[in-house]
């Protein structure tokens, strides 16, 4: 009895901490509550929400990605240049997603074949993606698409935009994979105890580097619709996007020591980050204190965590 | 008596989800006595010594010490009150030497230099403590390089130099060879002689009836008897355990030796093992005895592709085959039951479902997705063989006890229907109660016509479940005894060599 209350307070605990801030931030502010303010902060959530999907995968199985910032902005740079070359949008597209996939199946494979902790390996792809990204584009933004490359930043299916749609269906996608496939199970037992999964005959080092390719592929996909939004590709793009990505992972409920957590906590985690910045723009704090709100909110998230956790 | 009591927990209850561990508990402690406490896992013993230790607050109940009512909240109110708890997971740091781990967090310092350690006296003070307890050890080594036996003492001395009253000793034989063991005991004795009282926890019942002045029995969380050791026999303490006469404790029958599973030749890997040769027939339990360290759970680790062997060819019904990691070798059909169930066998974060069906989730699943009902029905039925006491299959494997948790690991190679098992100690901590299904499991595997290499420390257990018994020395198979030649001594004298004599 007391366990499921100790569990329904881990899986809700969060939300109700969103609940309050929105019934907080609506009372100091009547603008907030406006269905335009709301669709404004899903939108805004979008690009890191789905980022901290694919984070929260790495983060199950004890890893850590700190290269999806700069993987967003390589991906993005390429993305727009392959739309200025006129590839129609699906090949963009997925040729962005490869690429991210690419980058991140690289990041798994010096991780576990390479027996580097992931910690040092992304600090290093983290560098050297930013650094493609710049000398590919010299520095320069590359901007202006056309209709249907921007439809899928700036447009609307059914009332809806297009980017809220995006990180709704990545979060379902990814929920389903975790709950019901081979490779979610996998990716808990990995987390939960590394060894007993290799004595389980769970091929480690292969399902291991997969949490890492759907990481760097959520990051290119963060990547299309920011730079579709945007209408520019930027080698500058996504700086410290990582921090808020592992944050609003972190605050879901999702243990860094792996092998506990999901998705649907991710999700709540990163609508409290955004839900706050929006509020505190709405309020006209400043950015600076907007920093220091945000980093008091991780730990005391983690905090009141580990106490329910006991 | 009763005005002769140093500690008494009085109707000590407490509860976790979804077990009552302790039902109102009484248990009473004398100056220099040894206390036995058995039980059967799950039983409530270390539940009732994490709240003595201070490590679990109880529901319900009160502590009392020399008189004065202790309410820990912490484990280091009890230290500080005197009581010290040896768990079967020392907590000594490796990389630290004696002198420093004896004086862990208690240095002794420079006077007028606040922070600064006082190297010579601490090195002086260790080996005025090393030499009470007859070690020859100089302060400075470094505790990692020591063996089981004596980090363990380290331990001790460290708590009896703490000034403890009460010392608590968790299955401390578990990893002891006899000869250590004969050393413990004594150690035990001279703490009596000190007045320091020690609440001792073993399944070896033949060591209770030698070292313990009175024993506790525990049942499902309830006090049941205390008694003077001299008044219980082995069997009557068995009875209290498990609430009914085990009479059939090893289910062993001779089956007819069915073709060969597993043949293996000239297996070696450098300073690990050399040249080791045997094979292994359906139906057949091969015993592997041999001291902790004589490369017996090496070897098993080679046949399921933990580690890689240097040279030697593994046959498996005649095939030759190549084991390169543990996946290829669930693949040839061996399922291993490891000796450390928490650190290699379970995930704990996990369900009794999610980890029964680890070996076997990826034939159930159609595109990557896990079909659910069909495995529900073989997790039922796996979970039901081994007679799996847990609420439900969603219950997470952390809040089982070691019995049960043991089980569960059955569970998942019983749902992979292995050719071959291989049980590392496979009864190591599991309550008599237990261990008899343990064993009745096997019986059952072998007449479905599976091989079974069978580890283990337990003499009694080898020499009566297996029908033939390898014994390793230093890496090597130093002999093979068939089940009519297989004796203790016969075993003991290939296990230590026919020079080093059986002491």
């Amino acid at each position: 009895m007391k366990h499921w209350i100790g569990t329904a307070l881990r899986q809700y605990g969060i939300f109700l901490g969103l609940i309050g801030v929105v019934i907080v931030l609506s009372a100091c502010e009547p603008r907030f509550l406006a269905v335009e303010n709301l669709t404004n902060i899903l939108r805004q959530t979008s690009v890191i929400g789905i980022m901290a999907v694919g984070m929260t995968f790495v983060i199950l199985t004890a890893g850590i990605d700190l290269s999806v910032g700069s993987i967003l902005a390589l991906t993005g740079v390429v993305c727009a240049s392959l739309e200025h070359r006129g590839w129609p949008v699906v090949a963009v597209v997925a040729a962005t997603l490869a690429l991210g996939a690419l980058i991140g199946t690289l990041n798994g494979i010096v991780t576990t074949v390479g027996r580097v902790t992931p910690f040092v390996v992304t600090l290093g792809t983290m560098s050297i993606a930013r650094g493609l990204s710049h000398i590919y584009t010299g520095g320069q933004p590359i901007s202006r698409f056309g209709a249907a490359f921007r439809y899928l930043g700036t447009g609307e299916f059914l009332g809806v935009p297009v980017p809220i749609l995006i990180f709704a269906l990545t979060v379902l996608l990814a929920a389903a994979v975790l709950r019901h496939t081979v490779l979610g199970r996998y990716l808990y037992a990995i987390g939960g105890n590394e060894e007993a999964a290799l004595l389980s005959g769970i091929s480690v080092t292969v399902y291991k580097t997969l949490a890492y390719t759907i990481c760097g592929l959520t990051a290119a996909l963060g990547a299309v619709v920011l730079t579709s939004r945007l209408d520019a590709g930027e080698s500058i793009a996504g700086i410290g996007y990582e921090l808020d990505v592992i944050a609003a992972v972190v605050i879901g409920g999702t243990s860094l020591l792996g092998g506990r957590g999901g998705v649907w906590g991710t999700l709540i985690g990163a609508l409290l980050i955004g839900t706050i910045n929006n509020g505190m723009n709405l309020l006209m704090i400043s950015s600076y204190y907007q920093l220091v709100v945000k980093g008091v909110i991780i730990v005391v998230a983690v905090l009141l965590d580990r106490l329910r956790g006991d | 008596m009763p005005s002769d009591v140093l500690l008494r927990m009085e109707q000590i209850s407490k509860a976790f989800p979804g077990v009552q561990a302790l039902q109102a508990v009484d248990f009473e402690l004398c100056p220099g006595e040894v206390h036995a406490l058995v039980g059967e896992n799950g039983a409530g013993k270390s539940t009732l010594i994490k709240v003595l230790a201070g490590v679990y607050r109880p529901d319900a109940g009160t502590i009392w010490l020399r008189g004065r009512q202790l309410r820990p909240r912490a484990p280091r109110d009890m230290m500080d009150a005197g009581v010290r708890v040896i768990y079967q997971e020392l907590n000594l740091v490796p990389g630290l030497s004696v002198a420093e781990n004896l004086f862990l967090g208690r240095p002794p310092r420079r006077r007028g230099l606040c922070g600064v350690v006082d190297w010579p006296a601490m090195l002086r003070q260790s080996a005025a403590i090393l030499q009470q307890f007859g070690l020859p050890l100089s302060p400075q080594t470094k505790v990692g390089q020591l063996g089981v036996a004596q980090q363990q003492i380290i331990e001790i001395a460290k708590a009896v130099s703490c000034n403890a009253k009460v010392v608590v000793m968790d299955e401390p034989t578990a990893a002891l060879t006899e000869r250590e063991t004969e050393q413990l005991f004594g150690i035990i004795r001279e703490l009596q002689t000190l007045g320091v009282s020690i609440i001792y926890i073993s399944h070896r019942l033949e060591e209770i009836q030698r070292i313990a002045d009175r024993v506790t029995v525990l049942r499902d969380g309830r006090h049941i008897i205390t008694a003077p050791r001299r008044a219980l026999s082995s069997e009557q303490i068995i009875r209290h355990m498990v609430g009914r006469s085990v009479d059939e404790y090893y289910p062993k029958e001779t089956l007819p030796k069915g073709q060969t599973l597993l043949e293996v030749a000239g297996l070696s890997l450098r300073d690990v093992c050399h040249n080791v040769s045997f094979q292994l027939a359906s139906g057949e339990i091969l015993g592997v005895a041999g001291l902790v360290g004589s490369g017996r759970t090496e070897i098993a680790e080679l046949l399921f592709g933990r580690r890689k062997a240097d040279s030697g060819t593994i046959r498996i019904a005649g095939q030759p085959v190549r084991i390169r990691s543990p996946r290829h070798a669930i693949q040839y059909g061996l399922g291993l039951i490891p000796e450390d169930r928490k650190r290699d066998g379970l995930v704990l974060t996990m369900s009794v479902w999610d980890n029964a069906t680890l070996a076997i989730l990826g034939r159930h699943a159609t595109w990557g997705v896990v079909r659910r009902r069909p495995l529900a029905r073989l997790v039922r039925q796996a979970t039901g063989e081994v007679r799996l006491k847990a609420s439900s299959p969603a219950q997470q494997v952390k809040y089982l006890s070691g019995g049960n948790q043991q089980k569960v690991v059955l569970a998942k190679w019983l749902l992979h229907d292995c050719q071959v098992y291989i049980f590392d100690e496979p009864t190591r901590g599991v309550d008599v109660g237990a261990k008899s299904e343990i064993y009745r499991l096997m019986e059952d595997l072998a007449r479905r016509g599976a091989g079974i290499i069978m580890i283990s420390s337990d003499l009694p257990e080898i020499l009566n479940m297996s029908d033939r018994v390898l014994v390793v020395r230093a890496g090597q198979i130093a002999g093979e005894l068939q089940r009519s030649a297989a004796t203790q001594e016969a075993i003991l004298q290939l296990a230590v060599g026919s020079a080093g004599g059986a002491s």
